[in-house]
């Protein structure tokens, strides 16, 4: 429904055809042999920002960049890269903009920090409440 | 003359809308009754008129009159009658009509059935509606008129969009927006109890259907468009966390906090003022959401033409009512009486627990979702913000608060003691334990997060029939068998989805026809490609035989459509649904030694994900309907004591 | 509860607000720009793409003297618009060298034949890999080298008329 717009956007963003017409990099539509290996480089890649579609991860892309991007992702894992070793590289190239994982920094310190803020406000608001109760039937007695 | 009259329709159902604001607003602050007496027919009056003007709308859609520039931008005479109709509001302009349309029709519901709201809230209520009424209506006639002439008139239309010709896209914008306006009235009443100072069980138990209803709505919305993400896109993937998801989820969340909360009002008379904030927290989120998909501002400038001025009005629309609601309520809501007192351990305790957590959650998908734009803001740095923040940060919250959903409908309401709980609960405990046990013997791969989700299912499976031990099933109220399904169906849903994320297989291969592919106990063999035509597209359907273990083979037939007019390409993934899963084939492009690209998915267990949306909307509605019933019996009741004296 | 905890909504609705008021306001580009700028170019080398132009690796962009290398395809449409501006960069006496972006040497060498063709080399990536490296994320793009193989800039998008002028000047400031 969603991402809809996205792909809508891509395909008229690019003629698709023409950049199709060349066979696609050997990983881009094609797994591992070996499934651990697999396993690291789809979870990497469901991670990775697709760099022509804007919101989308490159494991759900169809624009070529993206099979390209896969394919990059697959051969350096099965070269024994980790997927944290990828995906700094492409950081280093992109910025954080490329990872939906944000790494923890300065500028995204307090999105990290949120949930734990909001978590404690949770529980700080319903001790006051159940604290102040009890203090209230106290008085009333 | 059709587009002229939707357009008179629709200004007379603005001067209505105004007509009925002023009679309250009057009317409240000079004291006088008898203005009251003609609200509720003026409400009415507006939703017929609003109804008249969109149903116009779709008229001149099903006739395909190219004189008008909504249906040349969005329509073609060739088209199946059902995408006429959605194309009415498969656009910017027809979709804000039908969501003023709905708004009109519900204040017009109001005013039909609502009888037990006191006369000055029942007033207030409806000014508060027709208040943000005339806002959306100033800005469809200033700033988007759907009527507006073109000309000279065109042959033809430009055609809609070739993926939004389906049955599923057609038919989720209304169900969300159903959802989405219906927490307008929450809003409305809120807003209306503030400004009265009227706040009690009274209160909320008139606005329970209403916030009921909506969740109903919201809940299909989204389950449905979960759905058709998974289908229609091709990828597999059923949840995103893209912007304009999380936009339709945190009404959601929402308005389920205010739901359980309105629960406590009604029945304790407790969380007056945390019950008025999440209302308009509730209604808040749909039109930020609303706001958000609309004005582009989270998109790219790919997605949409983004155009500011139509952002900022809506924008202007937001700061007016969302933040005169805040105002109001720290105006106001330290004269409302906090409402009566009540222990940790208690029914009332764990309402509080599930409120307070659901709107952690929602604060989390909030910063989340806004966080990118706000960096953007302040710096020249860009970031993403995806699943593997918004699955790490809400997923545990989400699991404690399905933990405490098993426990909360089995504690009782005042005061309880957790020894007595424990003993109540015992059995799924004890089943989750077990399950945890058995899914750390037996699989290998799961994550902790979809492995404790799994666990903690098969006990809130068991526990959420627990409030019918020892009861008398007939006798039973319908809302109980409500709340039963609809926890039920979380623990279905979340079965799905922890399946799903942890035994999906995935193959993708480069196969020539004859080809076989083993996937976990299906083999599939690719036959044949071939050409197919459809009405508006050509497509290359690849003909695949799939068998599970030794059964009958079935036949699918995935495509890769071209729309010719719109010199685009889709992917048509073809499913094939078992008991215990589903099987997604996906047909690429070819290479050049001639062999097709093929995405295979085994999902076990992935419908379960949708079939626990769907139990989750049918307990919300049976809710609706015993509540109901059950206001309506008393009201009878009532009156027959009445009489007897 | 305490007063001022009431006002807490309507702040936090404030500075949403703002936000999103920002937003709007803010022209959206949306532009990725690389990390690599003021970065020594990374090591590749490109087979030629075309018959009459040499390949191309980084050692041919540190000469010395500033260059620019310029991302291009033949199906892509802003590329035909950069192209006068290419040429006129080229008359200017600045050395372009080209990378031509996943495509055939057919469609380039029509594409070059039509359009002009100002590159001093052209290497081809049919994958992606070296404009992976650049840090680029899509076609057109220029970059600015200077003598020593840093780049100094990234252009992002056809290169316009207006856009003439300030390129030489980065060029001029680079060497």
């Amino acid at each position: 429904m969603t991402k809809l717009f996205a792909l809508i956007a891509l395909l008229l963003a690019a003629p698709v055809a023409a950049q199709n017409a060349l066979p696609a990099a050997p990983y881009a539509h094609q797994q591992l042999d070996d499934p651990v290996q697999e396993e690291k480089a789809r979870s990497l890649m469901e991670e990775l920002r697709c760099l022509k579609c804007q919101s989308q991860s490159i494991a759900d892309s169809d624009a070529p960049m993206a099979g390209d991007m896969r394919s990059q992702v697959r051969e350096r894992i099965a070269a024994g890269a980790t997927p944290e070793e990828v995906r700094s590289w492409l950081i280093e190239r992109y910025g954080d903009w490329v990872t939906y994982n944000p790494p923890v920094n300065a500028v995204t310190g307090p999105l990290w920090i949120a949930p734990i803020v909001l978590l404690i406000l949770a529980i700080w608001l319903a001790r006051g409440r159940f604290r102040r109760r009890k203090n209230n039937q106290k008085d009333a007695s | 003359m059709i587009a002229e009259a939707g357009l008179i329709a629709l200004w007379l159902a603005a001067s209505m809308a105004f007509l009925q604001f002023a009679l309250s607003a009057i009317g409240l602050v000079k004291g006088q009754d008898e203005l009251f007496k003609a609200i509720r027919p003026v409400a009415i009056a507006q939703g017929v008129l609003v109804a008249i003007s969109f149903l116009l709308l779709v008229w001149l859609f099903v006739r395909s009159d190219m004189s008008v520039k909504l249906v040349v931008a969005n329509s073609v005479a060739i088209k199946p009658l059902i995408y006429k109709i959605s194309g009415a509001w498969g656009n910017h302009e027809g979709s804000m009509l039908l969501w003023i349309a709905i708004m009109g029709v519900a204040g017009a519901c109001i005013g039909i059935f609502e009888r037990n709201l006191k006369q000055k809230t029942l007033v207030t209520t409806l000014g508060a509606q027709a208040f943000i009424s005339i806002g959306f209506y100033a800005y469809l006639l200033i700033a988007s008129n759907p009527f507006e002439r073109i000309f000279p008139v065109p042959a033809d239309g430009q055609g809609l969009n070739p993926l939004l010709q389906d049955i599923g896209l057609a038919l989720h914008p209304p169900t969300l927006y159903i959802g989405y306006v219906g927490l307008s009235i929450a809003f409305s009443f809120a807003v209306g109890a503030m400004i009265t100072r009227d706040v009690g069980p009274e209160f909320a138990k008139a606005m329970r259907p209403w916030v009921l209803g909506a969740w109903v709505f919201l809940t299909l919305g989204i389950t449905a468009g979960s759905y058709w993400a998974y289908y229609e896109l091709g990828w597999g993937g059923w949840w995103f966390w893209d912007p304009v998801e999380n936009a339709s989820l945190m009404p959601w969340l929402a308005a389920t906090a205010l739901l359980h909360s309105v629960t406590v009002l009604a029945t304790r008379d407790g969380l007056r003022a945390w019950t008025l904030m999440l209302a308009v927290v509730a209604f808040s989120m749909s039109m930020i959401g609303t706001f958000l998909v609309r004005s582009g501002v989270l998109t790219s400038v790919h997605a949409f033409a983004v155009d500011p001025e139509r952002g900022s009005f809506i924008l202007a629309l937001l700061a007016i009512y969302i933040g005169g609601a805040m105002a109001l309520f720290a105006l106001r809501v330290g004269s409302v009486k906090e409402g009566s007192q009540f222990e940790p351990v208690s029914r009332e305790g764990a309402l509080v627990a599930n409120n307070l957590l659901l709107s952690a959650i929602l604060g989390i998908v909030f910063i989340g979702t806004l966080y990118p734009l706000f960096v953007e803001g302040m710096s020249d740095e860009m970031i993403s913000v995806g699943p593997p923040y918004f699955n790490l940060a809400t997923g545990p919250i989400a699991l404690i608060l399905v933990a405490i959903m098993a426990a909360g409908p089995l504690l009782r309401w005042r005061r309880d003691s957790a020894k007595a709980l424990l003993n109540r609960i015992s059995i799924p405990v004890f089943l989750t334990a077990a399950a945890l046990f058995a899914l750390v013997l037996f699989t290998t791969s799961m994550s902790v997060l979809p492995l404790v989700g799994m666990a903690l299912a098969a006990g809130i499976a068991v526990a959420s029939f627990a409030p019918l031990w020892k009861r008398n099933l007939r006798r039973t109220p319908m809302h109980t068998y409500g709340m039963i399904i609809a926890h039920f169906g979380i623990a279905v849903a979340l079965v799905g989805m922890a399946s799903e994320t942890s035994f999906t297989e995935e193959r993708l291969v480069a196969a020539t026809p004859g080809d076989e592919i083993l996937v976990n106990k299906w083999k599939i063999k690719f036959e044949a490609i071939e050409p197919v035509a459809g009405p508006n597209w050509t497509a290359l359907e690849a003909r695949v035989t799939a068998q599970y273990a030794d059964e009958t083979i079935h036949e699918i037939a995935p495509q890769n459509r071209m729309f010719a007019s719109a010199q685009m390409q889709t992917s048509e993934a073809a499913l094939l649904t078992r008991w215990n899963g589903q099987l997604y084939v996906v047909l690429g492009d070819s290479d050049e030694q001639g062999r097709w690209q093929l995405r295979i998915w085994w999902k076990p267990f992935v419908t379960l994900i949708w079939y626990g949306g769907v139990l989750i909307a049918l307990g919300g509605l049976l809710a609706m309907i015993g509540r109901l019933r059950r206001a309506s019996h008393q009201k009878k009741q009532r009156a027959y004591a009445e009489a007897m004296i | 509860m305490n007063r001022w905890l009431l006002w807490v909504p309507l702040v936090l609705f404030g500075i949403f607000f703002a936000v999103v008021a920002a937003g709007l306001i803010r022209p959206k580009d949306n532009i990725i720009e690389s990390k690599m700028i003021g970065k020594p170019i990374p090591e590749f080398v490109l087979p030629a793409a075309i018959e009459q132009r040499p390949a191309l690796s980084q050692a041919d962009l540190a000469t010395g003297k500033p260059q620019l290398l310029n991302i291009f395809a033949s199906w892509c449409v802003p590329c035909i618009a950069e192209a006068p501006q290419l040429l006129e960069l080229e008359r200017a006496g600045v050395q372009i060298n080209g990378i031509a972006s996943r495509d055939t040497p057919q469609d380039i060498a029509n594409f070059l034949n039509r359009w002009g063709n100002p590159y001093v080399r052209i290497g081809t990536d049919m994958r992606s890999i070296v404009q992976l490296e650049l840090g680029s994320s899509g076609v057109p793009e220029t970059f600015v080298i200077d003598g020593n193989g840093k780049i100094v800039h990234q252009h992002v998008g056809d290169i316009r008329k207006e856009d003439v002028p300030a390129l030489l000047e980065i060029l001029e400031s680079a060497g």
